[in-house]
């Protein structure tokens, strides 16, 4: 084959194939026009709060948020400042981190200890007791309100930011320690096995090999962790009076819905704005934890 | 992660015989890395539910026993049994819708470029708490279409097939213009070719006069046709019913229509900016005209999203958006897992791509679709949060649902605990299927 002839052939592919994308790309643009809609539709209702949450206080149930974009002049941050005056909806900021971080931090190391010991340690009936952690996992939380209601009011823990983190510790721990104790079973049994001939205690195997190994698991399980607990109400709503995370503050607002949304909207903008943070820079941990938790 | 099965062996053969104290040693470390646990569990879950069974038999906070009678008022209360109503909607609408929708999407992105942006998108609202959700979707379905973004785009959809008329508020200024704004206003004076009709119309606001409007002029009667004047038959000060006079507006784009003594359509015109109209050579006999009824088509007012009637559709709609990305990331994941020449192979022996998806795709996707299926089951049991944000006050009571009816019934005023227990039962009785089926899902894996 000469030169000029392979040449032509070449072109000839090239130009086939430029074809039938142009094709491929028609045939499929009903699926990629129906998908952008799609994907609009989805959009819209989250910028919408954003945009409401811009509109001056007087123009709420005369202006519709879209005249944000279409006359961005009548935008305002003034909601926003307003906002953070307002010392009920900061402290409940603060008092939704405290909530979130050590309903996040004690479920976690709570569970890896027994996540470890469900995957490694031998204990007589140890599957069964698993077994039994997997059935509490869809056990409703409606079954403790009333009496670890009483409880608290009874030791006298009511309404502190440490009751409600016991509480999400304790609904946390079935999915915790499923994923971890799943997780675990899954790293290489010769590491351990050399680590205890080489005579290191379960402590420190547990310090040094499984938390290391394990931080993928971990990390995922921080993620929903954070989430559930940032974004909890009828915990918080039920053991807390004066303890009152976002969530709560905004409940405590919304009676007044419409008169108040400079308020409502730009609070509730801020309480979902650090959720999507969290899940826009992990959201690969996120979608392997789910994974991992559902279709299993 | 399938390792299970090789510590499931019995301990004894997987470890070599020890000693006593060494085994106590052993036990002793086994404890120290569950105690922490076992607590947590006892106290806040394995404690409650026993309490919460016991408390489900007594009267209120006491101590006196009541046998079934909170449990038959479940059934007979009008809020709660609202709300049992209402969860079976949840019930039979949600999981397969969430979990359809999950699926379209999952197969349309299968083979899309950009399929991570819009999964991405979709998946979003799952990182939002439910109640924020609420927030969000509670200003989407405001009712007045100026506002409310929802009623704003089936307004827009609306407009298009049904446009607004050009007077919705006008009434007939005297008694001889009958009708309705449903059938339009007809003129009770039979018209023959030379005479003029004047049609006043009042209850126009002055901002509400189409644009455009001058004067309105008395018309001339011609010879062998219909004429006649629309015209706003009100001046400040109020001037005569049925006369044009100095200071009374014409009304442009109004249809007239001509009808026949049995009032038939013939013809239909508009009018002009002084308000005139003029229907030529007309055939002898008695007419009739008429504005019709496109006139005074009313405008899109708004569904009523948050009212009693559409509350619970409308949290449905707003639980879908949340939920849906979840399916779709579930059962994508299951679509990426399946064997490629599987379905090469189907679409070989010359199946379509619908009979590949329904006959190979979909029966292989089965335990993907139905984790998906009963964790939305489990979940639409539970909703509570979305409830108390999208639903106003008034429309509460219509929304409810038990997860919300077992706490308004124990903290929300009434503190009944024997009944708020009992619901809560009932909701774990309610949940318990689908614990069987996870566990013995588990127990086969081990």
């Amino acid at each position: 084959m000469t030169t000029a002839a392979a040449e032509v052939q070449r072109a000839s592919v090239v130009e086939e194939s430029i074809a039938a994308k142009i094709g491929r790309l028609v045939a499929k643009a009903p699926v990629h026009l129906f998908l952008i809609a799609i994907g609009l539709l989805w959009l819209v209702p989250t910028l919408g709060l954003f945009f409401t949450s811009l509109l001056p206080a007087a123009d709420f149930g005369q202006l519709g948020w879209w005249k944000v974009i279409s006359k961005p002049s009548i935008s305002t941050w003034e909601n926003y400042q307003e906002i953070f005056r307002n010392s009920s909806i900061t402290d409940s900021l603060v008092t939704t981190l405290e909530i979130a971080i050590g309903g996040t931090v004690l479920p976690i190391l709570v569970a890896a200890l027994a996540g470890y010991a469900f995957a490694w340690l031998d204990f007589p009936g140890r599957d069964w007791i698993f077994v039994l952690v997997i059935g509490l996992l869809v056990v409703p939380l409606q079954m403790a309100l009333i009496p670890i209601f009483s409880l608290y009011n009874h030791v006298g823990i009511y309404d502190t930011v440490f009751s409600l983190i016991l509480f999400h510790t304790a609904f946390g721990l079935p999915f915790a320690i499923f994923l971890l104790r799943n997780f675990f079973i899954g790293i290489p049994k010769d590491i351990l096995e050399s680590a205890r001939i080489d005579g290191a205690s379960e402590f420190r195997i547990f310090v040094r090999l499984i938390l290391p190994l394990g931080l993928p698991a971990i990390a995922s399980l921080a993620i929903f962790q954070f989430l559930w607990t940032w974004n909890d109400l009828i915990v918080a709503l039920t053991f807390g009076r004066t303890t009152q995370p976002i969530t709560v503050a905004i409940f405590s607002q919304l009676t007044e819905f419409g008169s108040n949304i400079d308020i409502i909207a730009p609070a509730a903008f801020i309480s979902l704005a650090i959720p999507l943070v969290v899940f826009f820079a992990f959201q690969r941990y996120f979608v392997q934890g789910l994974l991992a938790g559902s279709v299993k | 992660m399938s390792g299970g099965s090789v510590t499931a062996e019995p301990p004894v053969r997987a470890a070599p015989p020890i000693a006593r104290g060494g085994r106590l040693r052993k036990h002793a470390v086994t404890l120290v890395f569950l105690a922490p646990a076992v607590f947590f569990l006892a106290v806040w879950i394995l404690y409650p539910l026993v309490d919460t069974v016991r408390r489900s038999f007594l009267y209120r906070d006491t101590n006196r026993w009541v046998g079934l009678h909170n449990y038959r008022e479940i059934f007979t209360l009008e809020p709660i049994v609202t709300a049992i109503k209402n969860n079976a909607i949840w019930i039979g609408v949600v999981p397969a819708l969430v979990t359809a929708i999950g699926l379209v999407f999952a197969v349309l992105t299968e083979r899309i470029r950009w399929s991570v942006a819009f999964k991405t998108v979709v998946f979003m609202p799952m990182a939002i708490s439910l109640f924020a959700a609420g927030v969000i979707w509670r200003v989407m379905d405001q009712e007045d279409p100026h506002v409310g973004a929802l009623n704003a785009g089936i307004g827009a959809i609306h407009d298009a097939f049904r446009p607004s008329g050009a007077l919705p508020d006008a009434e007939s200024s005297t008694s001889r213009l009958t009708g309705s704004p449903k059938r339009g206003f007809v003129l009770q004076t039979p018209l023959r070719p030379g005479d003029v009709a004047r049609l006043g119309l009042t209850g126009i606001s002055p901002d509400s006069v189409p644009s455009g409007a001058v004067q309105a002029a008395d018309p001339e009667p011609s010879g062998d046709g219909i004429t006649g004047v629309v015209w706003r038959d009100f001046k400040p000060g109020g001037g005569k019913t049925g006369q044009v006079e100095q200071g009374e507006l014409g009304l442009p784009g109004v249809t007239v229509e001509l009808r026949d003594a049995a009032g038939k359509k013939l013809e239909s015109t508009k009018t002009t900016d002084n308000g005139t109209f003029a229907f030529d050579d007309v055939e002898a006999g008695g007419h009739r005209v008429a504005i019709g009824p496109k006139t005074f088509a009313k405008p899109f007012g708004g569904v009523t999203w948050l009212g009693p009637k559409l509350i619970t559709p409308a949290l449905i709609i707003a639980y879908t958006w949340v939920w849906a990305g979840f399916a779709m990331v579930v059962i994508a994941a299951g679509l990426a897992a399946i064997p490629r020449d599987v379905l090469e192979a189907a679409r070989t022996d010359g199946g379509t791509e619908w009979q590949v998806f329904r006959r190979v795709t979909v029966p292989l996707l089965g335990p993907v679709l139905s984790v998906v299926f009963i964790t939305m089951l489990i979940n639409v049991l539970k909703v509570f949060d979305i409830v108390l944000s999208v639903a106003p006050g008034s429309s509460q009571d219509d929304a409810n649902v038990i997860a919300l009816a077992m706490w308004r019934t124990s903290f929300g005023g009434v503190n009944d605990y024997g009944l708020g227990a009992a619901i809560a039962v009932f909701l774990f009785l309610l949940v318990i299927p689908v614990l069987a089926i996870n566990v013995r899902r588990f127990r086969r894996e081990v």
